[in-house]
């Protein structure tokens, strides 16, 4: 129902009666909101010509003249598709959002070590608390030998965080052909949905422990 | 509806813009300038704005206020370092500084406001309706309260300020309107007191900014002052004098440093003269252009790495971008033209006065919001990242920097102790880590309704609106009721004091026009008082030496008013002056007339 002429007759982002701009629902997936099936392969360009098409519509530079409830309308359906775009259109924060989403908010995205670098990654950060701490003044030796360890764990994990992202893109693949056949064939795929989110969760938590590693030794190494 | 204009608020200089038709002009001041000098002198008979407060800033720099911009939105502690550099005494009250002249202190939004109303006064004439209606631009990396601040200063000057737009967005707008530009584009802004650099695509008509970075302290002034601190000491080793307390002179010596400053950018060497006071001589010397480019060459770097850091947030390389284009005085030196070059690897453009493109866009800006302009629009972002201290003194980040606004997060709060009514939230916005080290925006009390610890759930909702702007709302989940939020700002004028400076604004303004009229007096009485002169060397002849008398009795008069502060008295002894030489005048004229006969007769017998 229309807000101002509480009118029925309803229509998209505007009443169809009184052509009054209507609040986005703040349940409005942004999925949903920037026009897209729930897919992760989304097409970009179509992405952001639907967020510049928005935001004609609902900028509040285009409702300064305008009072004060239709001033609010616009400055939250802004921010909303604000979100969502931002959201949708880093394929991280995308599929991140399409796991609460799917999952319920309940399941937050750590950040974990991929077991096979739990080893690894514990022998690093001593040499990393051990390097912080050697004067290479005093100790050239010492200083050049770590350097040249936490260089080689450097382009070891950066390596492996490639592999993570191309395998969290092929299961963005996998995920789209499901979400395909859903509906088709009187199949359900909800069980393989599930599983292949978990996957995707995993590798999240392990980008985000990798790249935060990384992260730490670039600020370290300089 | 009412014309909005465009206003660059400048450090240096102030610009009023408006459009006409499809396309932005600057409204020039009476003498056809289009420039306001950004400096207010507050003198005993009221108050001087623009081009004759300069004038005046040698003569009673502790009452002249320039560069007021580097102090909004500002505490004390903020500007420590550069306390020497300014003539006036300067405190702070509530967290926000102000500027001590005689018995009365103003606050950095009602010098700038001073310097509104003077442009508002100036479209006001030039456009012949009243302007109530304002697009003010602000530096892209300023925060909240600098923003705050320079609302305030409009709403002071009787503006509504309709939206508060980033300095390199409003240059893109015009740059974009002009060139129908398309693609990925940097706007490098090396103004008077701050630097910002933005990234935006564009693309048919939507300017969207990808990523911004700056220093809101760093400009022209920081390179005058590398001048100035040179000649101070060199003053120091070859006079033994120091003259670093001495207003005048150091006065003096910053205009001619900037004087000099803007005379290398198209010549190699530049002589400087200064007058030491006491007759202890005269301060000369030459500067090279290689001279100013090595004290300027680390300030340049500086805006680069501000450059770099922009460009890691767009995720994109230097070499990428389409276009560069510089905005803002300082980047009329070469060595900021050829570093820039360097750093982007294409020419930087500079086909509009890099001086007035700003000002040119938010009346751009000012055509889009009055909805004459329905083609173009702007997304710009939030520069700093928003948060909240948490515990142990850390920032949890809510809204990122470089997110497009507006934008809003919500937060949900509850209670740790039974009964607890209220919960203390602190503001914040920086990068940094701890919240002790990023800049504190507000603080607010959150009511909360005594229950058991945890039960309570208030959700608040923090909104960056358009202008860049930080809104606070609260909602008790559990019972669905709003709350409003008192929110105290750290570093900003509570609106109460905002009223107290409206009104008396009004009162300022009354005094404006005693000052100016005095100026206006002065100059008619220089001009008659010469006129009269004139007309006693060629007619003194013709009339007694009574009426002669009367004429220079009349005259004394005049010049001593003159010299006073009384626009009427001056107005009164004009009018004295006008009836002395009546007689005068007639004779001069007769004489004239007959002269022009007889030449006529003498041409008529020659013919």
């Amino acid at each position: 129902m229309c807000w101002h002429c509480q009118s029925e007759v309803g229509g998209e982002y505007f009443c169809k009666r009184c052509v009054k701009v209507q609040p986005l629902s703040p349940d409005l997936d942004y999925f949903t909101c920037m026009k897209l099936p729930r897919i992760l392969q989304i097409d970009e360009k179509a992405l952001e010509e639907t967020f510049y098409e928005l935001s004609r519509t609902f900028h509040p530079d285009f409702y300064t003249t305008r009072d004060e409830s239709e001033k609010a309308i616009s400055l939250g359906n802004t921010a909303l598709l604000n979100a969502a775009y931002r959201t949708l259109k880093d394929p991280f924060q995308r599929v991140e959002y399409l796991i609460r989403l799917e999952a319920g908010s309940a399941k937050d995205i750590r950040s974990a070590p991929p077991a096979d670098l739990f080893e690894e990654i514990l022998e690093l950060q001593e040499d990393l608390e051990t390097y912080r701490t050697v004067n290479p003044a005093e100790d050239p030796e010492t200083a050049n030998q770590l350097r040249a360890k936490l260089q080689a764990s450097r382009e070891h994990l950066e390596s492996r965080l490639e592999e993570l992202e191309s395998a969290l893109f092929e299961r963005f693949r996998r995920w789209d052909e499901l979400q395909g056949q859903s509906g088709h064939d009187g199949i359900d795929p909800r069980p393989q949905k599930d599983a292949l989110l978990r996957e995707m969760q995993d590798l999240l938590s392990h980008r985000t422990y990798v790249r935060n590693i990384i992260q730490d030794l670039a600020d370290t190494l300089g | 509806m009412s014309r909005i204009v465009g206003i660059d608020l400048g450090t240096t200089n102030s610009l009023v813009a408006y459009m006409d038709g499809e396309i932005p002009r600057i409204i020039p001041g009476p003498r056809g300038e289009n420039k306001v000098p950004s400096i207010v002198g507050v003198t005993d008979n009221g108050l001087l704005v623009g081009e004759p407060a300069k004038a005046y800033l040698v003569r009673d720099p502790s009452r002249t206020i320039y560069s007021i911009k580097r102090f909004m939105g500002k505490s004390l502690a903020d500007i420590t370092d550069e306390l020497k550099y300014f003539p006036y005494a300067i405190q702070e009250k509530n967290g926000v500084i102000r500027i001590v002249i005689g018995e009365k202190t103003y606050s950095p939004p009602q010098i700038s406001a001073m310097i509104l109303r003077e442009l508002k006064r100036r479209a006001e004439a030039y456009l012949g309706e009243e302007i109530t209606r304002a697009v003010i631009t602000v530096p892209a990396y300023f925060n909240d309260s600098q923003r705050q601040a320079t609302k305030d200063a409009g709403l002071i000057a009787g503006l509504e300020v309709l939206r508060i737009i980033n300095e390199p967005t409003a240059a893109s707008l015009a740059y974009g309107l002009q060139k129908k530009t398309q693609g990925l584009i940097a706007v490098y802004d090396f103004g008077g007191g701050t630097f910002d650099i933005s990234l935006l695509k564009l693309k048919d008509g939507i300017f969207e900014v990808l990523a911004t970075n700056g220093d809101t302290h760093l400009g022209g002034d920081d390179i005058d002052r590398r001048l100035v601190d040179t000649i101070l000491r060199e003053i120091k080793t070859t006079y033994g004098l120091d003259v670093a307390a001495c207003g005048e002179i150091m006065q003096a010596i910053r205009l001619e440093a900037e004087r000099v400053k803007i005379r290398l950018s198209s010549e190699a060497t530049v002589a400087m003269a200064i007058e030491l006071p006491d007759g202890k001589g005269r301060y000369e010397r030459m500067w090279s252009r290689d001279e100013l480019d090595g004290l300027a060459a680390d300030l340049v770097e500086r805006t680069l790495t501000c450059c770099r850091l922009a460009l890691k947030d767009a995720g994109l390389q230097a070499g990428q971008l389409d276009e560069v284009v510089l905005v803002g005085g300082s980047t009329r030196m070469p060595l900021v033209k050829r570093r820039v070059h360097e750093f982007f690897g294409r020419e930087p453009h500079c086909e509009l006065n890099p001086e007035e493109v700003v000002a040119l866009g938010a009346a751009v800006q000012a055509s889009i919001l009055s909805g004459s302009n329905q083609d173009m629009l702007l997304l710009d972002v939030t520069p700093l990242s928003l948060g909240i201290e948490t515990m142990g003194g850390v920032m949890s980040t809510l809204i990122r920097r470089n997110t497009t606004i507006p934008t809003s997060a919500k937060e949900m709060f509850t209670t740790y102790v039974d009964g607890q009514t209220s919960v203390d939230i602190h503001v914040l916005q920086g990068e940094r880590e701890l919240a002790k080290d990023n800049r504190s925006l507000a603080r607010f009390q959150l009511k909360v309704p005594p229950l058991p610890a945890g039960v309570p759930r208030i959700e608040v909702t923090f909104l960056i609106d358009a202008n860049g702007i930080l809104h606070v709302t609260a909602q008790d989940v559990r019972t669905g009721a709003s709350q409003s939020i008192e929110v105290k700002p750290s570093h900003g004028l509570t609106d109460e004091e905002v009223e107290h400076m409206i009104r008396e604004s009004f009162q300022f303004a009354a005094q404006d026009i005693q000052a100016r009229q005095l100026i206006e007096a002065r100059t008619e009485a220089e001009s008659i008082l010469r006129a009269t002169e004139k007309a006693l060397s060629r007619g003194a002849h013709l009339i007694s030496e009574e009426e002669q008398r009367s004429i220079h009795a009349a005259l004394d008069l005049l010049r001593a008013a003159k010299d006073g502060e009384d626009h009427r008295l001056i107005r009164a002894r004009i009018d004295e002056v006008e009836k002395a030489t009546h007689h005068l005048a007639e004779v001069l004229m007769d004489a004239t007339l007959k002269e022009a006969l007889e030449s006529k007769k003498l041409s008529q017998i020659l013919e």
